[in-house]
């Protein structure tokens, strides 16, 4: 039933339509047309007085469509919908005719054009606007618990205030303990803390918190469903040691005679096969480490008949002889667990790339680190106690070179961005080594100095001027090894001569990344990622937190790098978009989805294949395809598919696609 | 006679680079390719213009690629080799020119009425890329009589076969073709931090001095590491870091002496090519015949 007293309401927004487009003339010209009942202008249709004027319209002429003549409408729909529908209207029954992106901005140097395009625009709106039906929002049921996807900081709060918030939280983090890489920092700029002392007490909360289901040395393995109704499949990795028994007391570690490097201690220190992530890990549980564990080893190549035991053959079992409360059984006990969410927070953190990505820049030589390795090397309880040494021959450092954005602001053999953080913690570090030997000499090479944080700018010049770090403003060309020390050759670009420093030891700024596996977990969300392993937002102003898929946010340095602040505002930020999801009953839902007219419909599929959210199957006894309603997003990629239009999205018929068309492809 | 491959020797070859030009055309020889030098070559221009609208630059590499293109059917082989580091970047930056700016090449074509059109099709390649995926270096191995065991060698390759990188030879940071081809000989090849730095190029001409601390440097860091010898692919590099050593010699009291060679020298030594009408040892102001006796 085509609609035949359509209400046409046509915006100035100010000068930014005005300016361009006739506003009188469009009005008066949609004003001719039969089925339009009223077209009429205002200054912003988006003010109150403008909502007003649409809800009274509505009411006075008794209007069964509304045609909104505005912006884009990704900015005002729901506003001009909710207007309409104060009046008596069907949200439904409204649409919007972008006219100022689409004729007013792009023709201001044609004003005549501008006005004929504007016209056609609502016209075509008219055309499409006339077959669309009332429709009702869908309403989902809502299961009240949630999932964070990683225990860095950013994590860590998001699940923290989901729990106080009465929300019942599952965190997984694919390490043995949490903490992230906040946890292997020294201190933190601009306040140095320690991370020991103002992140455990957090890590603790999480392990205490009724609220929290903790899995650590886990991994997302499959995400099913769809906003309020996620199943998720957990997969618990082999620690052969069981958690329940463990107390943590370390004896198993003193005992077993294998080393290997720490990852915990990026490779700054070594642990034993059966190790504990590190002395205060969340939660302090002893795990083997199976390939490296004589023991596994050799269970694992005797099953695979590599090797024949012979008999009476002793394998070493030293850690579960120690062991009191008989925790060590060596059995893999991986296991997949199952759980269902309402909502998921992914915050997956960053990585740094290594040292040895950068020959030139000697990160193939022991003593040249990247910065998250020092970090190890000037934390207390690292593996150095807090005075840095060099890892070739454990001497202390008489000079020390820093190299900012090594990789970061370098297409050609890095990352075209700036990493954010790197300023900030090459200062820190610089003041460090000054605090730990104050007698060694500290040179740090910048492009230039980004210290754009609260008390930043003044924790630089801290550095400067009462640490004395020699800060060089140039870039570093090529690191080599001369006799026992490393030439850093660069160039002071404000005295434009070139400078060769040589030094102990040198850390290189290395850009960060997404962290590693993280495009395989997006893929597993069907949430969207870019080529450095970033996850992409909704909006970067203004939907941050949000992702494409509903109900999914992300939080911290998984969507770009960030500093703890902001990594925990984040967190903060991703649990209360959650909670708002979660505190509801039920879920209402766009209704513009996919339909299936099972009249036509031949089964043939290809609609299930090109479905991006896997909401398509087809019947096996009707052998027609069906839509789930609650994870069908409305795209569109069904219908297009169709060889017999039997699935469409509603209001996006074909019919009201090419009635729009032609209006709009008519020759001028 | 060899299979016949275009050769652009350029003009340092047939002067004070003798040494570069027969070593290079032996050991092909012997790799079984008969290097015919392109029928009337001109210069390269030696510096590339930088001007984005340097049309005139192009001119004299866009002729010889034409030339390239009429020999070439004749010997039904596209491919020009350059072992000179500069020549190897000049006509392969104006290859790619052209083909990028296709405004370019036409403006050329219009003004050298008197050539064919250039149809883009000549590959230009440097001798070490030759050899390594034309030749292979497994062929290579099977050819050397003397293997250079015990040699240490620093490899050297300046600028110009790595920079700018659409014309790079290899990884502009950190190469290792000419390591690979050099331990295919039996070489020892030493970890040569400077191996593109600069030699300091054309200011050889008026600031001796300049140049002759880069070479103090060069060669000092070579020696430092562990180096015999120095090897490189450019007679400007060469030049420098062998004439300049005089002047770093007399600047510097702790300076010692290095012999510089070319990569394919030691390739003509290591296929059994050792008389002088090859090495041309006459050409080396530092004579590498005492470093180098031991395979001679």
């Amino acid at each position: 039933m085509a609609m035949k007293r359509i209400g046409v309401f046509i915006c100035h927004c100010g000068r930014n339509i005005a300016g361009t487009v006739d506003v009188k003339k469009v009005a008066e010209e949609i004003g001719k047309r039969e089925d339009v009942a009223l077209a009429t202008t205002y200054i912003f249709m988006c003010s109150e007085p403008g909502q007003k004027l649409i809800e009274e319209s509505v009411k006075k002429y008794n209007l069964d469509g509304v045609v909104v003549a505005n912006c884009s409408p990704t900015l005002h729909e729901k506003t001009m919908r909710n207007a309409a529908a104060r009046g008596g209207l069907n949200p439904y029954r409204v649409e919007i005719a972008n006219i100022r992106e689409w004729a007013a901005w792009p023709h201001e140097d044609n004003p005549e054009a501008a006005t004929r395009k504007a016209i056609r625009i609502i016209n075509a709106t008219i055309e499409k606007l006339k077959a669309n039906a009332s429709l009702e929002p869908i309403e989902v049921p809502v299961v009240r618990r949630a999932l964070v996807i990683g225990g860095g900081v950013a994590g860590i709060q998001a699940a923290l205030d989901l729990a106080d918030a009465g929300i019942e939280t599952i965190l997984v983090e694919r390490e043995p303990s949490i903490g992230g890489n906040m946890f292997r920092l020294s201190e933190t700029f601009p306040t140095l803390d320690c991370p020991q002392c103002i992140l455990t007490p957090k890590m603790n909360d999480v392990a205490q918190h009724p609220n929290i289901k903790l899995y650590t040395y886990s991994e997302v393995e499959s995400v099913e469903g769809f906003m309020g109704n996620f199943k998720v499949k957990i997969r618990k990795k082999a620690t052969y040691v069981d958690w329940d028994k463990c107390t943590g007391c370390g004896e198993c570690l003193r005992v077993c005679p294998i080393n290997v490097d720490s990852e915990f201690d990026l490779r700054m220190a070594k642990r034993k096969a059966i190790y504990i992530a590190n002395e205060q890990a969340v939660p302090l549980k002893a795990l083997i480490d199976e390939n490296t564990c004589i023991r596994l080893q050799f269970e694992k190549k005797v099953k695979e008949g590599k090797i024949k035991p012979k008999k009476n053959v002793k394998i070493c079992s030293k850690c579960a002889d120690v062991c009191e409360p008989n925790a060590i059984h060596f059995q893999n006990n991986e296991e997949i667990v199952e759980e269902e969410v309402g909502s998921i927070i992914v915050a997956t953190g960053f990585e740094v790339m290594p040292a040895e990505a950068f020959p030139e820049l000697g990160g193939k030589y022991p003593d040249v680190l990247n910065s998250l390795q020092f970090e190890r090397l000037l934390a207390p309880s690292g593996p150095t106690a807090g005075i840095p040494r060099r890892p070739s021959d454990g001497k202390v450092p008489e000079s020390i070179a820093f190299v900012h954005c090594v990789g970061s602001r370098d297409p050609q053999s890095g990352v075209p961005y700036c990493s954010r953080i790197c300023c900030m913690y090459t200062i820190k570090q610089a003041m460090l080594v000054k605090h730990a030997l104050p007698s060694t000499a500290v040179y740090d090479f910048y492009i230039d100095i980004r210290s754009n944080g609260k008390g930043y700018e003044e924790f630089y010049h801290r550095a400067k001027e009462e640490y004395g770090v020699n800060f060089i403003r140039g870039k570093v060309s090529k690191i080599y090894k001369v006799g026992d020390k490393y030439r850093v050759q660069g160039v002071d670009t404000l005295t434009g001569r070139i400078v060769e420093v040589d030094v102990d030891m040198v850390i290189l700024a290395t850009a960060a990344k997404g962290s590693e596996g993280v495009k395989d977990l997006a893929k597993k969300l069907r949430i969207p990622y870019d080529e450095w392993g970033w996850l992409k937002e909704t909006h970067l102003k203004l939907k941050p937190l949000e992702t494409p898929v509903g109900g999914v946010f992300i939080a911290g340095a998984a969507q770009f790098v960030k500093d703890i602040t902001d990594s925990v505002s984040q967190g903060s930020g991703a649990a209360a978009k959650a909670m708002a999801l979660l505190s509801k009953p039920q879920l209402e839902k766009e209704p513009l989805l996919a339909k299936v007219d099972p009249e036509i419909c031949a089964g043939c599929g290809r609609c299930k294949d090109q479905c991006a959210y896997g909401a398509i199957s087809i019947d096996p006894v009707r052998h027609v395809a069906v839509v789930n309603e609650a994870l069908c997003e409305g795209c569109g990629a069904c219908s297009a598919n169709c060889p017999t239009t039997a699935i469409q999205v509603v209001n996006f018929k074909k019919g009201q696609i090419i009635r729009a068309v032609d209006v709009l492809a008519e020759v001028f | 006679m060899g299979k016949k491959i275009m050769f652009y020797p350029g003009c340092t070859l047939k002067g004070v680079a003798k040494n570069l030009e027969d070593s290079t055309i032996e050991s092909a020889r012997i790799l079984g390719y008969d290097f015919v030098e392109l029928p009337n070559w001109t210069c390269c221009g030696a510096v590339y213009g930088l001007a984005q609208d340097s049309v005139k630059f192009t001119i004299a590499n866009v002729r010889n690629l034409i030339k390239a293109q009429q020999y070439g059917k004749e010997i039904g082989d596209n491919r020009l080799v350059a072992v000179c580091s500069m020549c190897y970047n000049n006509l392969r930056r104006a290859h790619i020119d052209v083909m990028k700016n296709r405004d370019k090449l036409h403006t050329l074509n219009i003004f050298m009425d008197e050539e064919p059109d250039y149809e883009g099709n000549i590959n230009v390649l440097h001798y070490l890329q030759f050899l390594k995926d034309d030749v292979g270096f497994d062929n290579i191995a099977k050819k050397v009589k003397t293997p250079l065991k015990g040699l240490k060698v620093a490899p050297y390759y300046g600028c110009l076969l790595l920079r700018p990188d659409e014309v790079a030879i290899d990884d502009r940071e950190d190469p290792h073709i000419m390591e690979n081809l050099l331990k295919t000989l039996g070489a020892e090849v030493v970890d040569y931090p400077l191996k593109n730095e600069c030699c300091g190029s054309y200011h050889t001409v008026d600031k001796r001095e300049y140049v002759a601390e880069r070479t103090y440097k060069l060669v000092s860091i070579a020696k430092e590491v562990g180096a015999d010898v120095i090897a490189t692919s450019c007679p400007l590099c060469f030049f420098n870091l062998d004439r300049r050593q005089e002047i770093a010699k007399q600047k510097h009291g702790d300076f010692e002496h290095m012999p510089i060679v070319y990569f394919t020298q030691l390739m003509a030594i290591a296929f059994g090519l050792k008389s002088e009408d090859v090495l041309h040892f006459d050409r080396h102001y530092i004579s590498p015949r005492e470093v180098l006796a031991p395979w001679l």
